[in-house]
């Protein structure tokens, strides 16, 4: 069936590490299209986070009993995983956060607010989530910078040439996607940031989208900071990361007061807690760190080539099988994509495509995808979309065509 | 398909989602924008009252089927009635489309064609999509120039 892969790479094997695709939906077998809202979670990640509540619950940091200091280990060890993972040279510069949202808006208030100047500039592009342009306009508002989009073009692409012309020396940060959860467009990374540093611009990347599809090593991009989330990655939710440089990070003045980020207390003065925890202000969400270490184990014992080839001939075969319905049109055709097709249909729109493939145990995501602006640029309000995983299945996008047939059938 | 899924696409809400009844604006200062911020859904309903009494009802948008003809069949509803009655109609549609557990009403005899909604109250995610037009009326009415919106 998955023709010419099948040595690479076993499908079958990876869908029986993770339990909710046994599930029935209506009657019908699951087949989870919707992995750039969230992506399902292996057996071990499960366990890891049901073994620390069962056997190892504790605060961290703090306790000198037996299951304290097992919870900080573990903590801690998760903080080592991630640093291995994204192949930063210091655990200091992975920083724990709720998510992709909350990594950038530290981002924003932590390193740029403090020497942002009105007639400052930040670059974003069109195709950025809510979560990479709300946090930047708070920040216009707070210092009277302007906020600076780079355009794309109709397939999704950014243009290139824009973004040289728009960035200037009045620019002070970039912060683009690596990967867009609506288009599935794989942006020109190490690129941005060989002519934003070329400039002196520190470079900010949302890789919410990419990190579950490909390996990010920060240190050959040399990037400046980079934001994730546990459960885009088949981690849990609520728990994330912020990779900084050690010396913007120390620069930095902490994000939020509280427990754990301070070194010592007294009401004339406070000093702050060394890196990483100057910025994990509170008890941190230790069962979600620990599920995302499980999530990295689960990821690196997988050939990433491999299964970004398996996923890349899923994107092909679902393209394909796709434009064959009469009336549909994929919205986001760049050339280089990540497994991700957006589509509108002639006549029927994205809700009630969405609410029939449920019933058929297919599920998509519908609506603006928190991209609104980009939305507004390909002239539709919403978009369905189906975006494949490492466990999903040629026979699955079988599934969702022939769901989208009995959409044309009933709004003939 | 799905007994439950012809329950919610009925042909009459396939009608009025092809062909959407009083649609277009009215020059009128009792106008409401709605919106659904969930999938971006946008309405905009327009009426004309005459000494208390819905003289002309009409909207304007895009939306999904179900929000299409949501607009469109309670146009027709509406169009004649006194603002109290309109109050009362609005009130019966949600508990029939929320499922409100002492509403086992007969909502053919209740609500005459609006029973086609029904089958809504089966789809949590879709009660917004049947509202939209509804709460936005109700702003209209108290020309409040204020967007009406399903959160």
């Amino acid at each position: 069936m998955q023709r010419g892969l099948a040595h690479a790479f076993d499908v079958g094997k990876i869908r029986e590490d993770f339990p909710i695709l046994q599930a029935k939906i209506w009657c019908k077998d699951l087949a989870y299209l919707d992995n750039a809202a969230t992506g399902q979670k292996p057996r071990t990640v499960i366990e890891a986070v049901e073994h620390f509540y069962r056997e190892a619950n504790s605060n961290v940091h703090r306790g000198v009993h037996y299951l304290s200091a097992t919870a900080t280990r573990d903590f801690e060890a998760a903080r080592d995983k991630v640093r291995d993972y994204l192949n930063a040279r210091d655990r200091a510069e992975i920083i724990f956060t709720r998510g992709t949202t909350e990594s950038i808006n530290l981002v924003a208030q932590s390193f740029l607010r403090p020497q942002l100047k009105a007639g400052d500039e930040i670059l974003i592009t069109y195709m950025e989530h809510h979560s990479n342009i709300v946090p930047w306009q708070i920040l216009c508002e707070q210092t009277g910078a302007t906020l600076k989009v780079v355009p794309i073009d109709d397939s999704g692409e950014l243009v290139f040439e824009e973004f040289e012309r728009l960035l200037t020396d009045r620019t002070r940060l970039v912060s683009v996607v690596h990967v867009s959860n609506s288009l599935g467009t794989i942006n020109p990374v190490e690129l941005i940031i060989h002519k934003a540093h070329e400039r002196g611009v520190p470079v900010l990347f949302d890789g919410a989208q990419a990190m579950p599809h490909m390996r990010v090593d920060v240190s050959a991009l040399d990037c400046d900071f980079y934001a994730f989330s546990g459960h885009k990655m088949f981690g849990p939710t609520g728990i994330g990361v912020l990779y900084g440089k050690r010396k913007l990070l120390e620069e930095m003045p902490p994000y939020q007061g509280g427990g754990d980020m301070i070194g010592t207390v007294t009401f004339e003065k406070t000093t702050w807690n060394e890196l990483p925890y100057k910025f994990e202000a509170g008890t941190p969400n230790v069962a979600g760190a620990i599920g995302l270490g499980a999530a990295l184990d689960y990821l690196s014992g997988l050939d990433m080539a491999a299964v970004a080839a398996y996923e890349q001939d899923l994107l092909a075969y679902g393209t394909e099988a796709l434009l064959d319905v009469p009336g549909l049109r994929i919205i986001g055709t760049a050339r280089h994509k990540a497994s991700v097709i957006s589509f509108v249909m002639e006549s029927t729109h994205p809700h009630d495509i969405g609410t029939i493939l449920d019933h058929e145990g297919v599920a998509v995501r519908t609506g603006h995808h928190c991209t609104m602006p980009l939305m507004e640029r390909f002239g539709v309000p919403a978009t369905a979309r189906a975006s494949f995983a490492l466990y999903n299945t040629r026979t699955e996008i079988d599934r969702l065509v022939a769901g989208l047939h009995m959409v044309r059938e009933l709004f003939r | 398909m799905t007994l439950d899924l012809r329950e919610l696409y009925q042909q009459l809400i396939l009608d009025h989602n092809r062909s959407p009844r009083n649609r277009g604006p009215l020059d009128t200062k009792f106008r409401a924008e709605g919106h659904n911020p969930l999938c971006g859904d946008k309405v905009t309903i327009y009426i004309h009252l005459d000494d208390g009494r819905i003289d002309d009802v009409r909207f304007e948008g895009e939306g999904c089927a179900i929000s299409t003809a949501s607009a469109s069949l309670m146009t027709q509803a509406l169009k004649g009635k006194t603002v109290d009655e309109a109050d009362a109609l609005i009130r019966e549609f949600h508990e029939m489309v929320t499922g409100a557990p002492d509403a086992a009403a007969d909502w053919m005899e209740r609500l005459g064609k609006l029973a086609v909604f029904q089958g809504v109250c089966e789809f949590p995610m879709r009660v917004k999509c049947a509202t939209l037009a509804w709460h936005t009326f109700r702003a209209a009415l108290d020309d409040k120039n204020d967007k009406a919106t399903t959160e």
